[in-house]
């Protein structure tokens, strides 16, 4: 029994590069984290996370193309959720995302989705994914006052 | 879901009930064009409650910033009102809370404009 609560439970899902697939992405990502006890402001900041991630895969990855795919794995384990978003475009670099922090960049219409990225999850990770595209890698640690039990 | 907005007139100030989320596609598009129709009537003072708000992206940040300038290129301004702790947290996180004059009152925030 032990063995099955610690074992990671894993949900892989394939999405259409379309907008409506954001929105299924952030459902089943957000269903996972509710399993595992994060609070409504937490679950509220990793859908956030999600919504970004996909519609940078689907819009600025993909580009909408009905021919490439968003791949969506979600892993749970009692401490965390890990989550990783790829796409089949051709290729992402965060760093040369202008900061939108700047003040010359304070009123631009986009480029946030990656800063609210990192602010809202514990790590956030961009790798190249093979043989085309990006994969985004997500974690938010459970905090530890709601895995310790209620003994104080 | 998507966003409704309604607008009520007080005094010259308009104020625009939004309710319900703020995301890429239908919903930032409906924002932006109430915004942008309004602004091209000749509403310069415009009051925007977020009360209703339960959920806003990037790009619905980007909307707001949008507005913002839209409106205050034609000589008028966009304010806020009523904003929920998420809307709140994301307009500190994104240091756009210095930019907007954000009201929890609406009777204030519509004789701010005088």
């Amino acid at each position: 029994m032990a063995d099955q609560q610690t074992q990671p439970h894993t949900l892989e899902q394939v999405f259409e590069s379309e907008l409506e697939s954001v929105d299924s992405a952030e459902e089943t990502v957000v269903a996972e984290a509710a399993h595992l006890g994060f609070d409504e402001d937490d679950l509220h900041r990793i859908g956030i996370s999600v919504r970004e991630c996909m519609v940078n895969a689907v819009v600025h990855g993909n580009r909408y193309n009905a021919r490439k795919k968003v791949h969506l794995k979600v892993e749970r384990t009692p401490e965390q959720l890990t989550i990783w978003i790829g796409d089949e475009g051709d290729g992402f670099d965060p760093n040369a995302v202008p900061d939108p922090l700047a003040g010359e960049n304070i009123m631009r219409h986009s480029g946030r989705g990656v800063m609210l990225m990192q602010a809202f999850m514990d790590e956030f990770s961009t790798y190249t994914r093979q043989p085309q595209g990006t994969e985004v890698k997500m974690v938010k640690y459970k905090p530890k006052r709601a895995t310790e039990g209620g003994n104080s | 879901m998507s966003v409704k907005m309604t607008t009520r007139q007080v005094g010259d100030v308009t104020v625009v009930d939004a309710a319900g989320r703020i995301t890429l596609g239908e919903a930032a598009s409906t924002f932006r064009d109430t915004i942008r129709d309004l602004a091209a009537s000749g509403h310069k003072k415009m009051l925007l409650n977020l009360a209703e708000i339960s959920y806003i992206d990037s790009s619905g940040i980007g909307e707001l910033v949008s507005g913002f300038t839209t409106v205050a290129n034609q000589g008028g301004s966009v304010k806020l009102l009523n904003l929920t702790k998420r809307v709140q947290d994301l307009l500190q996180i994104t240091k756009l809370y210095t930019v907007f004059e954000v009201f929890d009152d609406e009777a204030k925030g519509v004789s701010s404009f005088k």
